[in-house]
Formats: structure tokens, sequence, C-alpha cells
């Protein structure tokens, strides 16, 4: 009988395995086994210091490096605002006290029920629309705080769609 | 295939696309686009053209550069000019298919301009005299918001990789260096280098192995340049790469994007598949003997990753921390071997220095800064932007004419230049030009190209506050004048900020500023007092304020304060069993 723990251990074989760019390093390895099963279980990093013949130390250092990795399952649902310095001239703190709100969160974190996984990001890329949201992998400009709790209030229903 | 075969194949397909025939609609799907809800324009048109039965032809294209106007619809049918539809909802397709493509009425309600030899489609005006459009002089962008980046024939059709063919054909590989250094081409990834000369660094270095390294990972806030040119033309980057590869005697290319930035990934990593597909990168390139392979590495959210030498660090899938040099990247890169480092934009013009020539690429821009600047216009002005515009613009002219001014009539009190490790200049800075030395005595630098503009609403001591708790965030902890100074600046900025402050506090910044120039190892500490230095010189004001009468002047300060802080373990006592 296969444990939850084989099956872990098989998705990041999986995803070590199917990486399609040529160059495959520790750094490449962590970052298709975060897109896979969204984050790094210790597991991963074990199969990764073997994979890349070297110290689990030495992954880990890699992995505690870039603070895109995190080390315990994400909510179904992912929820970016940024801070980037455009972002907080055109209104950024009012977008993240409304977001902060409707989570029920202080700062960056999972949602009691687990749902909803909220970070920060130093710059969403699309300043020109600033204030930026990400929600699910999507964005949202000119954010102004009154559309936070509708476009989050169905996240605790919604189905998860961005894997 | 032969170059010929290739082009007429590809100026016909290009030819039949554009003749309308089949309504060719374009829409800028680049981040910008999307923030604006492009994606969502584009489902709603696919189902309303399917429920209608309208063929149609939807082409996603990058930008345009008026980022104000996005979400950017562009509609050609045949006999006439491009009609343009700016800031789209899905609500409103319906009216435009319905109004345009069934009734062959005009949809004016949503008309912005149009493009075309054809003339007005009904008495609009030409998009091209909108001062976001003519005064732009493109480049690097030069297909960007015309041509799909999903298709190499479009970037063929419009001359794409003619620039490599004729180095290939015509040029030695040290005619190419002289062509490039010539032209005056800076670096425009901060330091502005002269580009031709980094190529010849790299000539003498022992082969066969050789990289040239293509830096997109772009971690300033502020700037969306090099994203854009990969989102929306990047083949004009695989060309230059290329031609950098012919020109140095180099055997792989490396582009370099930050994880998470899927649109220019997947762009990017598309158009090397349709190169090797052509021919036009990997063995005997255009069946000469010059051979040139390309792929896509990414890193994980770091910006000193985008240092030169932490970049090599981390292709090689390490923790982003730089090298100490020398041995310089020329010498000793990218798993040991000889290694350059370019940016994007630096490598994207480079097809068009060697199609039109040095002379004509140095006619553009002023002294020693030729050529174009991509300015990433963004902050408190009413037409934020993405424009190519010659370099020696004035800094003035870019917020007025291209920006259209301050929003809300608002006054004009800060610019933040040059992402977080560049300055802040004041409401007098309008008459600096864009020139790489010119910014650069005035305090601030041109950088990669972000210009943040702030009104009199914005408190410096607040955005200073922003600036420095970005470079704590990202200090990699190598050397410690950065890691406790860049900790201890915010620490005494906060407490400024919360009207908090001890005396001599001004003092021990600029003290610890001194130690961090001095004693770090990469530009990151050395340069990361820049926006306290500047901002403590244009607005001494506001920290007088905040110091002695415990005020915020513009209430900035009085809201929620939460950043993210660096929890980034550091590095040796971590590692230690190494
Ligand atoms: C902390 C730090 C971050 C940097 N980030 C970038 C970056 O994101 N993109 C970039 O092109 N250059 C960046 N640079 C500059 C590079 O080190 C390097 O000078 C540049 O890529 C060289 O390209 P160029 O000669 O074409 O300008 C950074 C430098 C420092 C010190
Ligand atoms: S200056 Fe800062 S970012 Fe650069 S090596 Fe030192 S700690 Fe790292
Ligand atoms: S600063 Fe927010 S998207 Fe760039
Ligand atoms: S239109 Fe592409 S960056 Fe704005």
């Amino acid at each position: 009988m296969t444990t939850d723990k084989d099956n872990l251990r098989t998705k990041i074989q999986a995803a070590i395995q199917s990486q399609k760019r040529p160059t495959v390093t520790v750094l490449s390895s962590l970052l298709a086994i975060q897109d896979s099963i969204g984050y790094i279980p210790e597991e991963a990093i074990e199969e990764v210091a073997v994979n890349s013949n070297t110290s689990i130390n030495s992954v880990f250092g890699v992995a505690s490096f870039y603070p895109n990795f995190r080390f315990t399952p994400p909510g179904e649902h992912s929820v970016e605002v940024c801070w980037g310095p455009t972002c907080h001239l055109k209104g950024a703190t009012e977008v993240l006290e409304s977001v902060l709100e409707k989570l029920g969160l202080d700062s960056e974190g999972d949602t009691d029920d687990g749902k909803v996984s909220f970070r920060f990001n130093t710059c969403l890329g699309a300043c020109s629309q600033a204030p930026v949201i990400s929600v699910d992998h999507e964005l949202y400009g000119n954010a102004k705080p009154d559309i936070i709790p509708n476009l989050l209030g169905s996240l605790h229903e919604k189905e998860n769609h961005h894997q | 295939m032969k170059y010929e075969e290739i082009t007429s194949q590809a100026t016909a397909e290009w030819a039949d696309m554009t003749s309308g025939r089949v309504p060719l609609i374009r829409i800028g799907t680049a981040m910008c686009g999307h923030a604006a809800g492009a994606f969502r324009v584009v489902k709603a048109l696919r189902k309303c053209l399917e429920s209608k039965g309208i063929e149609a032809n939807i082409q996603e294209v990058g930008c345009l550069g008026l980022c104000y106007a996005e979400p950017l619809l562009d509609i050609k049918k045949e006999g006439k000019s491009r009609l343009f539809f700016n800031n789209v909802t899905p609500e409103e397709v319906e009216y435009i298919v319905d109004e345009y493509l069934l009734k062959e009425g005009y949809p004016k309600e949503k008309v912005f301009g149009y493009i075309g030899e054809e003339g007005p489609v009904s008495g609009e005006d030409s998009l091209e005299m909108l001062p976001g459009l003519k005064l732009q002089h493109r480049i690097a962008l030069r297909n960007a918001g015309h041509t799909s980046p999903y298709d190499i024939n479009q970037y063929i059709a419009n001359g794409g990789y003619s620039g490599l063919y004729k180095a290939l054909t015509e040029m030695s590989p040290s005619e190419v260096i002289d062509e490039v250094k010539n032209s005056g081409l800076r670096g425009r990834g901060g330091a502005a280098f002269p580009t031709g000369v980094k190529w010849s660094f790299l000539v003498g270095s022992p082969g066969p192995t050789k990289y040239i390294l293509c830096n997109c990972e772009e971690g300033d806030p502020g700037a969306y340049n090099d994203k854009g040119i990969l989102e929306s033309d990047p083949h004009t980057l695989l060309e230059g790469l290329a031609i950098a590869g012919y020109a140095t005697g180099a055997s792989n290319g490396i582009v370099f994007i930050r994880h998470g930035h899927d649109g220019p990934i997947e762009r990017t990593e598309k158009a090397i598949e349709q190169a090797y597909d052509l021919g036009l990168i990997g063995n005997n390139i255009l069946g000469t003997d010059f051979s040139f392979d390309i792929e896509v590495a990414l890193t994980g959210e770091s910006y000193v990753a985008g240092e030169e030498t932490a970049l090599m660090e981390a292709v090689e899938g390490k923790r982003a921390m730089p090298r100490f040099r020398p041995p310089f990247p020329a010498a000793f890169g990218v798993w040991g071997k000889p290694s350059n480092i370019n940016n994007v934009k630096s490598l994207s013009y480079a097809p068009e220095i060697i199609s039109k020539g040095a002379d004509w690429f140095s006619s553009i821009g002023v002294n020693q800064s030729t050529g174009t600047a991509i300015v990433c216009l963004s902050g408190d002005v009413n037409r934020p932007g993405l424009y190519e515009v010659p370099m020696g613009l004035t800094l003035g002219e870019v917020i007025d004419d291209l920006g259209g001014g301050v929003t809300d009539n608002a006054q004009l009190k800060l610019l933040q230049t040059g992402g977080p490790l560049g300055g802040v200049l004041g409401p007098d800075s309008k008459d600096i030009h864009i020139d790489f030395d010119e910014m650069r005595s005035a305090g601030a630098i041109f950088g990669s190209g972000g210009i943040i503009v702030g009104s009199d609403k914005v408190c410096a001591v607040d955005l200073t506050r922003i600036l420095v708790a970005f470079c704590q965030f990202e200090s990699c902890g190598k050397c410690f004048p950065c890691r406790l100074g860049m900790e201890h600046l915010l620490e005494i900025v906060e407490r400024i900020s919360n009207c908090d402050s001890k005396p001599g506090d001004m003092d021990l910044m600029k003290s610890i500023g001194g130690t961090m120039e001095a004693g770090s190892l990469c530009g990151h500490g050395q340069l990361g007092f820049g926006p306290i230095r500047s901002a403590i010189t244009h607005f001494e004001e506001d920290f007088r304020l905040h110091i002695e009468e415990n005020r915020c002047p513009t209430g900035s300060c009085d809201r929620l304060k939460i950043v993210p802080k660096n929890t980034r373990p550091y590095a040796t006592d971590h590692i230690a069993g190494e």
C-alpha cells in the first residue's frame, strides 16, 4: 500500500524529472516542485539533494534564500498585493488594509480556514496600472479598496482554477 | 530553408493577414494590458464572435506604450485603416463588434484613433499624432503592438533577422563589434557601460564554450521595459543575442527571467522554439558555420540576482549572492566559462544597429548617450506609459508632454528615477536631460528607465521608507556593511517616519551610508544609500518636520505601515555543515 508520504515523493520526483529546460539545477528543480505541488516539503529538499548530488543543507540554503518558496502547503487561492513604490504612491496601503480586513489577517500568511494565502509582491510588473494586486495569478490594476470585498468575497467558495 | 524562402513566405503571410480580408483584431496582452483587464476582454471577444458567427483573426500583441489606454483593441478591416478602441471593458465588446463588424457601422462612442494609409475611418484623429506616439522613436520596440510575439513570421516580414543575416554573410565578427562600438550604444541595465567594448572583452577568452547571458531579472519596482520587450517582440532580443554570440565567438545564450513572470517566459520560450525550427538559431545558422544555442533559465525572487555575478550563481542554481571580482566574467563566468552579461534592451538594439549602421544609431540621442531611452513612466501622471524616446528629452517633456502632467492638477513634488538604488529628484529637475551622465551628476541615475512621478500629496519620508525597506528586504546578506547597514537605516527611517527620531539620526544615517558605500561587495550596498542621500538633499524640509515638529506634512506617515522583512537565514551559519 502506498502512503501519502510515498505519493508526495512520487510527485516530487515527477516534477524534477519533467523539467523541459535544458539546464537542470537545484534552483530549477525547486521551482519545478513548487509549481507542481505548491510548496517545498522536507521530502523535496531531500529528493533534490539526491538528484543534484549535493547536501540537504545546501539545498535548503537555496530554498530559504528566495522568498517565493514556501515550506507549508499553500491555500487554494493566492492573493498578492504589490508594495512597490509606484503602487505605494497610488494607494496600495488602503488596498492592503482592505485585503487584510477581508481575509482576517494582520500581515502575510494564510487565512484561518487555510483557503487563501496572502503575500506581498515587490512589483507585479504593471506599475502603470498601479495599484496592482494579483488574485490566483490574475492581475487587477487600478485596484481601489472598495473592489476588494467583491473580488475576494467569492474566493472561499470558488473552485481552485489556477493550477 | 534558405533565408530568401523564409522571408518571402513570411512577407506573403503578413500581406494577407494585414489586408484585413479576414478582419484582423489585435489586442495588447502584456502584463500592463493584463492588469488593465485585457484577458477578460479577449475572453468576451471570442465568445461574442463565436455566438454571432463572425470570422475574425484575433492576435494577442504587446505594447504600443500607451498604458493609460489599455486594454487597447485594434481592428483592421479590408480597405480601412486600423481603428483603435481604448480602455475597453468586457461589457463594451459586444457594442464594438455589433457596430463595426456586424452592421458595418462606426462605434463612435469607443473610438480612440486610427493608424493607416487609408486615412480616418470616419473622421477620427490619427493615433500617431498623439504625443504618446509622436514623441516616440521606437527602435527596440519597433514592432511592439504591431506584430504577434507568438509568430516568428510576423517578425521576419518586418525585416526580422536581416541584421543577423547581414552580420553572418557580409561582416566579420570584429566588424560587428566595431559597428556596435561606433554606435555609441551603452548598456541599459544600469551602469551604462559601452556594449561594444564589453563584447570585445569576451573575444579573446578561450572557447569553445562561452556564454552571452541576457539579464531580464528586472526586479526594480517601477521598471517594466525588459519584460515589455520580451512580451511584445522577443525575437528582437533573440536576434540581438545571436549577433552578440557571433561577434564574440560565444556558443550559448541564456535568457534569465524571474519565475512568476509567465508572459515574458512563455513568449520567449515559444520564440526560441520557432527560431530553432527555421534554423535561425542552433547549428549552422542560415547555412553558415556559426552555431549558437539559446535557452531560458529562471531565478527565484531576488533583486540582487540581477547583479551580474549573482546572476551567474543563480544560473548555476545557487543562492543569488555576488562573487568577488576579479576574476571578471569574461575570464571566469557561469560554470567557470567565459561569459558576457547584457541587459535585454542593450541586446535588443543590436539588430537595428547592424541593419541600419552605427551612424544612424549615433545620430539619435545626445552627447555620450546615443539612441533611445525606454522610459517606464508611472505614478501621479495622467498618461503613464512605456515610451521609447530619443535620449536627450528633458524630464519636463517626459512628464508634461508624454505624461500629460501631474494627475488631479496637483503640483509636481518629486521624481524617483533609476530604480530603488537610484535617486529622488525635486520639482526643479524638469530641465534635466535624459542623458546618462547628466542624470548621474544631478544625483539620480537613469538606470533601467523607471521614472516614478509623485505629486505634492506624497511625503518624501514615506517614500524613502518604502525604498529603504525594499533595499533591506533584498539585501543578499553576503557582506555585513550592507546586511546590517540596510537594517539599521530602515530602523532609523522608520522612526523618523513615526515622528520618534533620536537626536543625531540624520548624521548617523550618513555615517552608515558612507560605510556601506566604502565597504560593500556589490552595487546593492554601494548604491543603497543613494535614495536617502538624494531625499535628504532635496526634501530636507519633510525630514525636518518629522524630526522637529513631530508631524508628517501630508499625513502619509500616519497610515498603516507593514512591509515584508528580510527573513533570509544568513549564509554561513545555516550551511555551516558544508
Ligand atoms: C543589485 C543590482 C541589481 C541589478 N539588477 C539588474 C537587472 O535586474 N537587470 C539588468 O539588466 N541589470 C541589473 N543590474 C546591473 C547588472 O549588474 C549589469 O551591470 C547589467 O546587466 C549589464 O548589462 P548592460 O551592460 O547591458 O547594461 C543590477 C545591478 C545590481 C548591483
Ligand atoms: S552589498 Fe548587499 S547585496 Fe551586495 S553582496 Fe553585499 S550583502 Fe549582498
Ligand atoms: S510597483 Fe506595483 S506593479 Fe510595479
Ligand atoms: S502598454 Fe505594455 S507596458 Fe503598458
